[in-house]
């Protein structure tokens, strides 16, 4: 294994990106709307083709507003299936970026007639492509530094709303906290989160790091404070494990294979998903092995 | 954009394309088999099941290849790779099943984690097997992903005569599997193998799975999973009906989304199936039958006029007890929260119907015959329903007048029967007015 600076912005850009999406993703798993990173990561698609008409251009910019719009899009009209047609949460997450993937490849179609675009990668960055840098700190560590901060000053601004509305949306309403409102503006910073990270880190690293730092935090802590502080505990170690685990341990494991197949580096941030995955089942397997799986009611204890 | 002519119409409606026959017949049948079992998962609320699964069998694909690759063998072959999906889509349904069973975190995240995790570490095989000299990562994407346009007959034979099997399972424990769906506790308690029927149903979803993505694939996977079976809810409260609406909807989005794709051949087929489906949700949202907004939205409308007219029947009705006759228009403005104009416009609706009189020139309104009988048909529900919930209900006789408010409009004749039943009535004679088809007789 040879480690170099290179190695070490990757891991920084990683945790970073990493510790700003689990934020969000603590709430949307108490609100139950664990999906939407991935439903997002799909329903991008038809902003960006529309940007692409519009502007003429590969630019990133109108790109990452298209993207932005369709995120935000998405998460508005699968709330309003839900509520207007009593749609259970998930299939109406589901018909919402289905439909918006497909459009999405039509206008790609079309758009195909000017401009050379491929649908898989439009805006699906690589952590590897974005910290090469010619000098000083990569623009990505900016970005996902920022982006941190957005979510963290964000998250202690509204910790007792955010918290209120996941867990008793009409007590919330009854106590005078818009808990709809606050679900809402949720799933706008989750967009907005997303689809920056989508596109300097890649999708992947954030449909992982939404949900699973989160729900390994969970496993262990009781407050919401506890889960919040867990979580970025569990996305930063995700990240330096499953980078190691990308240039050292899967290649190695690979190379022992019957062919002996000779390979550099994985990519880092499937195995940074990879490895908060494995945390995360050790965690619950740790879990489940000290107590009972079912927690019973005792028989006369009132 | 060209626009198909006369003639391709008739070429593709008449079905003369080989390739237009072998996508629609494989689609359609898909469709069909999807919309079934998709039924299914959306009472369990698990529509996303099959959007985990199928991101959870690229690692097995990858290593499939990899293993094929390492052996010697075309690592491109149908077997190592579809044995693999399968492989790694049991995986990730017995990871699923470790969460649910070992933890309080819900089914939506246990699928997040499932769908990421997986999906992560197939990314970074593929990014191991693009590496490999040989150029195999060209089109390798497009291997594991299959598309609806490119089905070879051979494929189409295989997803069709999947399909059929998926619906034959679902057909056969139609009834266990409505029973898991309703009420699982109850299954278990009655003795079903509840776990068993639960990882039959998944084990399904895996076949489908794993028989669309590299035939129709996995978008149309995921979509025929969800949309279909969303659009049913609109038209049909029971389980049959539902199932086969849903399966009626995916294959007439098939249909639909086959016949454009042959008319406008540059536009990918799977999106356009898809749109289709969008397209039927859409409908079923608005004018859905039993679900739809436009019918809820008639239903509640007609239920507050019905609301407000009992109200204002009643509140003439307790005026005229105390008053004996013609009620004046202020007391009745006291008793309801409603403005005057709102008051004058609902007098003026009963007037029409002719439950209710008002002499012009006088502030005052009186009941007709009819107005008399019905108002004290109401009163009489309200006051039944009152007793009954002082005597036996345990509400507090200060809540009570809320409460009878909010049922007393849904008392049919049956429920009256039995609360004259229950409550001795000779004792409440005064409280409770007679019955006016009786006193009429």
């Amino acid at each position: 294994m040879n480690w170099t600076a290179l190695d070490t912005w990757i891991v920084i850009a990683g945790a970073l990106t990493a510790m700003a999406c689990a934020i969000p993703g603590v709430f949307l798993q108490l609100n139950k709307q664990s999906m939407l990173g991935d439903a997002i990561s799909h329903a991008v698609l038809p902003g960006i083709a529309i940007a692409y008409l519009v502007s003429g251009s590969r630019d990133t910019l109108p790109m990452i507003g298209g993207a932005l719009v369709a995120g935000v899009l998405t998460a508005l009209l699968s709330g309003a299936v839900e509520r207007l047609g009593r749609v259970e949460q998930g299939a109406s997450l589901g018909v919402v970026f289905c439909v918006f993937f497909a459009a999405g490849l039509v206008l790609v179609r079309i758009a195909a007639d000017h401009l050379d675009l491929d649908p898989s990668c439009v805006l699906f960055g690589s952590l590897e492509l974005a910290v090469i840098e010619s000098s000083g700190i990569p623009r990505v560590v900016w970005l996902s530094a920022s982006t941190l901060a957005l979510n963290a000053l964000l998250a202690t601004l509204f910790f007792k709303e955010l918290r209120l509305s996941a867990f008793d949306t009409r007590f919330s309403e009854s106590v005078g906290v818009p808990a709809r409102l606050i679900r809402l503006g949720l799933t706008v910073l989750t967009s907005i989160t997303a689809v920056m990270a989508f596109e300097s880190v890649g999708s992947i690293l954030v449909i992982a790091m939404l949900i699973v730092p989160g729900a390994t935090a969970l496993l262990l802590c009781r407050s919401v404070e506890g889960i919040l502080l867990a979580s970025l505990g569990f996305a930063a170690l995700a990240s330096l494990g499953g980078h190691l685990m990308a240039i050292s341990a899967l290649p190695a494991l690979l190379s022992t294979m019957p062919g002996g197949i000779q390979i550099g580096s994985v990519n880092s941030a499937g195995m940074m998903a990879t490895c908060s995955g494995l945390v995360f089942f050790t965690v619950l397997l740790a879990t489940a092995l000290r107590k009972p799986a079912v927690t019973t009611p005792q028989p006369g204890v009132p | 954009m060209d626009y198909p002519t006369l003639e391709t119409f008739l070429r593709i409606f008449s079905l003369q394309d080989h390739n237009t026959r072998i996508v629609l017949a494989g689609a359609c049948a898909f469709g069909i088999a999807a919309g079934l079992i998709g039924a299914f998962l959306l009472l369990r609320k698990r529509s996303l099941l099959g959007d985990t699964l199928g991101h959870a069998t690229l690692p097995g694909v990858a290593i499939g290849f990899l293993v094929a690759y390492a052996a010697g063998h075309d690592p491109r072959s149908f077997f190592p790779l579809a044995l693999g999906a399968t492989l790694s889509a049991v995986a990730g349904i017995g990871a699923l099943a470790l969460v649910r069973r070992f933890s309080r975190i819900k089914d939506d995240a246990a699928l997040a984690i499932v769908l990421s995790v997986f999906f992560g570490f197939g990314i970074a095989l593929l990014s191991a097997i693009q590496q490999l000299p040989g150029g195999f990562a060209s089109g390798l994407e497009h291997l594991i992903y299959g598309s609806a346009a490119t089905m070879t007959s051979a494929d189409a034979t295989f997803v069709i005569a999947s399909s059929l099997g998926i619906s034959l399972f679902c057909i056969a424990l139609f009834k266990e599997f409505s029973l898991l769906c309703f009420d699982e506790a109850f299954a278990r308690s009655s003795g079903w193998p509840a776990t068993v029927l639960d990882i039959l149903l998944m084990s399904l979803v895996v076949w489908a799975t794993v028989a669309g993505i590299q035939t129709v694939g996995i978008l149309l996977v995921v979509a025929l999973l969800v949309i279909p079976p969303a659009s049913a809810r609109f038209w049909c409260d029971g389980m049959g009906p539902m199932a086969a609406v849903s399966a009626v909807s995916g294959g007439l989005s098939c249909l639909l989304g086959v016949f454009l794709s042959a008319l406008f051949p540059k536009w990918p087929t799977g999106a356009l199936i898809v749109l289709s489906a969008g397209s039927i949700f859409a409908a079923s949202l608005v004018f859905g039958p039993t679900r739809g907004i436009l019918i809820r939205s008639i239903r509640t409308r007609r239920a507050e006029k019905n609301l407000r007219r009992e109200h204002l029947l009643r509140a003439v009705f307790e005026c005229a007890e105390l008053t004996e006759g013609s009620v004046p228009l202020a007391d009745l403005l006291a008793k309801r929260p409603w403005t005057r104009q709102q008051m004058l416009a609902e007098i003026a609706r009963l007037a029409d119907r002719g439950l209710l009189t008002c002499p012009p020139g006088n502030d005052s309104v009186q009941f007709t015959a009819t107005g008399l009988s019905e108002a004290r048909r109401l009163v009489r529900n309200h006051r039944l329903w009152e007793l009954y919930l002082i005597r036996h209900a345990d509400v507090a006789p200060a809540h009570v007048d809320r409460e009878a408010d909010r049922i007393e409009h849904v008392l049919d004749r049956r429920i009256v029967e039995e609360l004259e039943d229950i409550l001795d009535q000779r004792s409440h004679e005064r409280l409770v007015p007679s019955d006016p088809e009786k006193s009429q007789a």
